[in-house]
Order: C-alpha cells, then sequence, then structure tokens
C-alpha cells in the first residue's frame, strides 16, 4: 500500500479548489462551481477505489488461492489475520525495521540539519547535495549501490543491511523536514537560552527540540512510512530476511491470501489515525508559531 | 588603565570584529562604570549590535579582550558570563508559559522550582505584570513581551544587563512609558545597563554615559550635555540635535576665522590646527537686526532670513549666512513680540563659549 497518497491527493483537490472565483454571483459562476465539485469527487474516487478495493476483498469469501474475484461477504479472514506463520513474520520485521530506522534517521537527520541550518562551513553546499541525492536518485540505482557495497565489504545482507539502507534513504527526508523547521525559528530564542545560562546541549533539549518537535514528529512518521512502504531498496539488500512488502510480493505469484487484505487494512487504520493526529499536531503548533511573531 | 578595569563592570580592550573583509567594529576600547546607565548610540549598521554580542558571549572577537568585572571572558561562552541579554525580538519561549520563560535562568542555576516560580512572580511584579504569569507569550501584546524578556533577564541578578534596541518595535507612547520605567528600574536594583539605541532622544533621556558610535568605532563618549555643548567630530554634532557647521580655519590661540573670513572667538579650539569647523547650536543664537548693537566680545555673523517658522514656544528661523551655509536658529518665545519676517538682513550673535569646534575629517 501508498502511503504518500492521500496527501498527494489533499494538494491535487486543494489546486482545484483554489480556482474557483468568490461563491454567489452568477448562475454560471454555480455551474463551474457545480461541475468543479464533481471533477474533484472524481479525482477522489480514482484515488481511493483502489484502497476500498483492498477493504472489501478483506470481507471477500474467497476460494482458492487468488482473491481477485467477489465470492460473498465473510468475517473469516480477521478471525485470525496472523495464521500464516510467514506472513506474521514479515510484517513484525517490516515493523521492527521501521521503528528501528525510523529513531536512527530521525535522531540522525536532526542533527544534521541543525548541524547544516547553524554552522555555515565551506562544504555547506556539498553537504547539501549529497543529502539532496537519495531523493533525486532512483530507487534501483541506490538499491544496487548499496548491495554492491555491501558486498564489497563482505557483509551479509539482512536485517541490519535492511536497517543501514532505509536509515541512509529516511534520513535525507528527516534532514529536509527538520531544516525548513529550523530556518523558519528565530535564532535568537536559542541564544536566549544560552544567555540564561543554558549549555547547548540544554538549550537544544528545552528549547530547540521542542521548538522543532512539529517537524521532527513529521519526519518521524515520514520516515517510518517510507521505511515500511519500500520495495525496491529492500529487495536487493534483503538477503533471507522478509519484510510485508516482500512477502505480499512474492505471495502475489502463487496467489494472495485475503490475510494480507486485512493487515493492509489494519495498516490503513493505524495510518490513517497517525495522520489524524499528526495534522491535529501541526494545527496546534502552527497557530501558537503565527501568535508568537512579536506585534 | 589597571585601575580602570578594576571599576569597570565591562571593559573592552582593542576589541575588532570582522566578517570576511568587513569590519564591523573596529579597535574598539571602553570601560563602562559599574552600575551606570550606559548608552551605546549610532546609525543602523555601525557596529553597536556587534558590540554587545560580543560583550554576551555570542561573536567571538576576531581582534582584543573581553573582561568582565576585571576577569577576562573573552573564550567563555555565553552561559558562563555574568551578564543577560534583552533581545530586540524578545526572544521569548513560545512553548513555555510567561513565568516559566522568567523561571527558566534560575532553573538553570539549579535554584528550586518552587523558589524559581517564586522568584519570578516577583520579578514579573517588578515589570507590573504579576497577573499574567500563567500565559504563553504568543497571548501578550509587544509592550509585555519586552516587559517579560526584561524579566526573564533581570531575575538572575546579572552583573550587567544588555539591551539591544529593547524598544525598537514599539510605538512612541509606549516607547515614552517604558523609557521612564527602565530608568526607574535602573535605579531600584542597580544593576549597570548596556542599552544600544539609535535614538538620540532616548539615549539622552535614559544613560549617564552615551557612547556615539560610527563605522565600527566610538567617536565621542560622555554625558548627554558634554555630548551635545562640546561634541568633538562634526557626526557626534550632527547625531545629536541640531548643529549649525561652518568651514573655518585656525588662525591663533582661541582664534578662528570663517571660509568667508569673518574673525571669531573660539575658546574650545585648543589643540586643534588648520582646516576646521565650528559649530554653534541653534537655541544659542540670537537675533539683532541689521545696524543694531550687539554685546561686546559676542561671535556675530551677517545674513539673510529665508524662512521664519512660528511653534508657538519657539520660532524657528531658516537664515542664509553670508558665506552662503543654511543655519538654523531658535528664539525663545519669551515677550511675545512678531518675529522678523522673511527677507530681513539680520546679526547672528552668540556668547564665543558656545561656540565649539571639531577638525575637518
Ligand atoms: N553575522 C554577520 N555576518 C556578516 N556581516 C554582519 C554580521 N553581523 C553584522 N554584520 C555587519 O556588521 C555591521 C554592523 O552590524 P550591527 O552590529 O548589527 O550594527 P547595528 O546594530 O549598529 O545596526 C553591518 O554592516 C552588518 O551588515
Ligand atoms: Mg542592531
Amino acid at each position: 500500500m501508498t502511503i504518500e497518497a492521500p496527501p498527494a491527493a489533499g494538494r491535487a483537490v486543494e489546486e482545484e479548489i483554489a480556482a474557483p472565483p468568490g461563491r454567489g454571483g452568477s448562475s454560471r459562476d454555480r455551474l463551474r462551481h457545480g461541475a468543479l465539485a464533481v471533477w474533484s469527487a472524481l479525482a477522489l474516487l480514482y484515488l481511493f477505489i483502489p484502497i476500498f478495493i483492498v477493504v472489501l476483498f478483506s470481507f471477500n469469501d474467497n476460494q482458492g488461492r487468488f482473491n481477485f474475484t467477489w465470492q460473498g461477504f465473510t468475517l473469516r479472514h480477521w478471525t485470525d489475520p496472523f495464521a500464516d506463520p510467514d506472513l506474521a513474520r514479515a510484517l513484525v520485521n517490516s515493523v521492527e525495521i521501521a521503528l528501528i530506522s525510523m529513531a536512527i534517521a530521525t535522531a540522525l537527520g536532526t542533527f544534521m540539519a541543525m548541524a547544516l541550518v547553524r554552522y555555515r562551513s565551506r562544504g555547506r553546499s556539498a553537504i547539501d547535495f549529497f543529502v539532496f541525492m537519495p531523493l533525486a536518485s532512483p530507487e534501483v540505482v541506490l538499491g544496487a549501490s548499496l548491495l554492491a557495497m555491501f558486498l564489497t565489504l563482505n557483509i551479509n545482507t539482512g536485517f541490519v543491511t535492511i536497517v543501514i539502507a532505509h536509515v541512509m534513504f529516511t534520513v535525507s527526508y528527516v534532514v529536509v523536514t527538520v531544516k525548513a523547521r529550523l530556518e523558519g525559528m528565530d535564532r535568537h530564542i536559542e541564544e536566549a537560552a544560552m544567555d540564561l545560562g543554558a549549555s547547548e546541549w540544554t538549550a537544544f533539549r528545552k528549547v530547540t527540540l521542542p521548538m522543532i518537535f512539529p517537524g521532527v514528529a513529521a519526519a518521524a512518521m515520514l520516515s517510518a512510512a517510507i521505511s515500511f512502504d519500500d520495495y525496491v531498496i529492500t529487495a536487493f539488500n534483503a538477503g533471507q530476511t522478509q519484510t510485508f512488502p516482500l512477502f505480499i510480493f512474492g505471495a502475489t505469484r502463487q496467489g494472495v491470501p485475503a490475510e494480507v487484505n486485512v493487515l493492509a487494512t489494519m495498516l490503513l487504520v493505524v495510518v490513517l489515525i497517525l495522520m489524524g493526529l499528526n495534522v491535529m499536531v501541526q494545527r496546534r503548533l502552527a497557530r501558537r508559531d503565527r501568535a508568537a511573531q512579536p506585534a | 588603565m589597571a585601575a580602570t578595569q578594576a571599576e569597570a563592570d565591562i571593559h573592552l580592550d582593542g576589541v575588532s570584529k570582522r566578517f570576511g573583509d568587513m569590519t564591523a567594529v573596529d579597535d574598539l576600547t571602553m570601560s563602562i562604570p559599574r552600575g551606570s546607565f550606559f548608552a551605546m548610540l549610532g546609525p543602523s549598521g555601525c557596529g553597536k549590535t556587534t558590540t554587545l554580542r560580543m560583550i554576551g558571549g555570542f561573536e567571538d572577537p576576531s581582534e582584543g579582550k573581553v573582561f568582565l568585572g576585571g576577569s577576562e571572558v573573552t573564550q567563555l561562552p555565553p552561559y558562563k558570563r555574568d551578564v543577560n541579554t534583552v533581545f530586540q525580538s524578545y526572544a521569548l519561549f513560545p512553548h513555555l508559559s510567561v513565568e516559566r520563560n522568567v523561571a527558566f535562568g534560575l532553573e538553570r542555576k539549579k535554584v528550586g522550582k518552587a523558589e524559581a516560580l517564586k522568584r519570578a512572580n516577583e520579578a514579573l511584579e517588578l515589570v507590573q505584570l504579576g497577573h499574567l504569569g500563567k500565559r504563553k507569550p504568543a497571548q501578550l501584546s509587544g509592550g509585555q513581551q519586552q516587559r517579560v524578556a526584561l524579566a526573564r533577564a533581570l531575575v538572575n541578578r546579572p552583573r550587567a544587563l544588555l539591551l539591544d534596541e529593547p524598544l525598537g518595535a514599539l510605538d512612541l507612547r509606549l516607547r515614552k512609558q517604558l523609557q521612564i520605567e527602565l530608568k526607574r528600574i535602573q535605579q531600584d536594583v542597580g544593576i549597570t545597563f548596556v542599552h544600544v539605541t539609535h535614538d538620540q532622544e532616548e539615549a539622552m533621556s535614559m544613560a549617564d554615559t552615551i557612547a556615539v558610535m560610527n563605522g565600527g568605532r566610538i567617536e565621542q563618549a560622555g554625558s548627554a550635555t558634554e555630548l551635545y555643548e562640546r561634541p568633538r567630530t562634526a557626526f557626534v554634532a550632527n547625531f545629536l540635535g541640531i548643529s549649525n557647521l561652518i568651514e573655518a580655519k585656525v588662525t591663533g590661540d582661541q582664534r578662528v576665522a570663517t571660509h568667508d573670513g569673518v574673525a571669531l572667538h573660539a575658546p574650545e579650539c585648543a589643540g586643534l590646527i588648520g582646516d576646521v569647523q565650528i559649530g554653534v547650536r541653534p537655541e544659542k543664537i540670537t537675533l539683532i537686526l541689521d545696524g543694531e548693537p550687539v554685546p561686546d566680545g559676542s561671535n556675530v555673523l551677517r545674513g539673510k532670513i529665508l524662512v521664519a517658522a512660528f511653534l508657538g514656544v519657539s520660532i524657528q528661523y531658516v537664515i542664509q549666512a553670508a558665506g552662503g551655509e543654511e543655519l538654523t536658529v531658535f528664539a525663545q518665545n519669551t515677550d511675545g513680540t512678531e518675529a522678523f519676517g522673511a527677507g530681513r538682513e539680520v546679526q547672528l550673535v552668540w556668547k564665543p563659549e558656545h561656540t565649539f569646534v571639531v577638525q575637518r575629517g
């Protein structure tokens, strides 16, 4: 499943909505307004139908190995979604990898962003470039070159190499997100903390971190989502380790167990809740920041 | 030097700061006595903030040394210096309540939380914000935020308080009110205040000592009266109040001649030679109609009135001097007589001791 899809959908819809002229007005305006609403609804439908089908088919009373045609309603798959031990193992691996690489990438990326914003060094633009590269280069290239590196260094691919690979490309997202947040922060606030007796570390802990927290939290969630979602880079560096996307991809060759739909649906709900929370936190903090500008 | 250094709360010794090949502060040496209200006055970009930041520990001097209370602190980080700063942007912590903002410094000094909050609220009382401790900074007005910033710094009882244009973002009325309040607080707590401003009126009304800065250097330091009555450079003369400056030459002991040959008496010109400018403040000049007698020993220039503006308390004249320069004269409206009209030929008369002389730069 693709976790990035909903924000992209939101953006598309916003662009559509930004166009209409002021409400009220002539019947032509109203007509245009109506057409736009229909258009937006269609766009949403297009984006959400695949997700809807995933959810729907978790209730499909399918016979045989495939789960592609509707054969009646059942809760059968929901009674024991972890029945397939390989599936359960893959899911646990994916969650572990996502959490570990999220923790490492978030910590590393936050400090990298701090260094990039706070200290002007000669190599800054070069570092900026290297941070940006994983975002711009094709995943196949990243995956293959990482594998080449692991082979050269004689490292057996597996759980650890997946984590290393995921940290490597999610850290870029963290740096970019946290940097944006830091650049919007009055750096005198940090200086004020030190002025009042806080060491660099205390100032970071008590002042900087709470202030950039929305950015850090968003970055953490994003990197967990990307890690969980990744197929290409993982496939190169997984060795014998199964992850959830790898398992699904493998399973589709022999048929797709409906349990995959069940787990995907559960994940969808979890991700939706997380995203809802994220939006709420960001809104509240945005309001606080807006009001914090001196008059 | 050693003696002044020991008395001085803050002492800068040959301090320079360069950003690339741009010199922001240029070989600055100054001493700020304990308990004084010291203003650094100068136009935007003259290096005031940079100087303050080097005292606070936020910039490393390119050269020179910084002393606080006699001991060198040049290499110490801000959190090891016994001074506190009030930033122009206030720099309050947006995620903490007002009282937690003020208690921040005390908590860093390991004062217990309850005690820290108690003292924070006392400090808030001092700036008349005792009732707003539970609010977030965003819920306060600009003037209130400014006071919180002040309380947050003062509560630590630092050796000195550094204020970087603390009133710059406020409107005129609030600024006047807070000027008085700041002065009162400084007298109450007896802490050295270093107050940076580009507003000459603010500096003159608040400070014991004013250092006028220009281009990274101190042009002149002294009391407001000294700077106003006896400016030593044309920059100081022009920056504080209105000056009438006239090109002249030193011709002898206490004697100068203007560029158009008028001999004037200038007791203040000791030590100056060659090309100078002489100056006199507009309110020191009396206008006497051409042909009428002038008091003995006065300095006299001739001129023609261009503009006469009645301002109630005074009359402001713009006069074209015989030498060509436009001079300003304020005549006190003490007896309610009619102003001289434009076009009248007049004599500008003032006492020699009101003449100041600056080297032509
Ligand atoms: N971090 C910096 N990097 C480069 N130039 C700076 C920096 N800080 C200040 N300057 C320059 O130094 C000069 C003095 O600045 P500043 O001390 O802020 O002046 P003031 O406070 O008197 O307006 C200005 O020309 C400014 O552009
Ligand atoms: Mg400044």
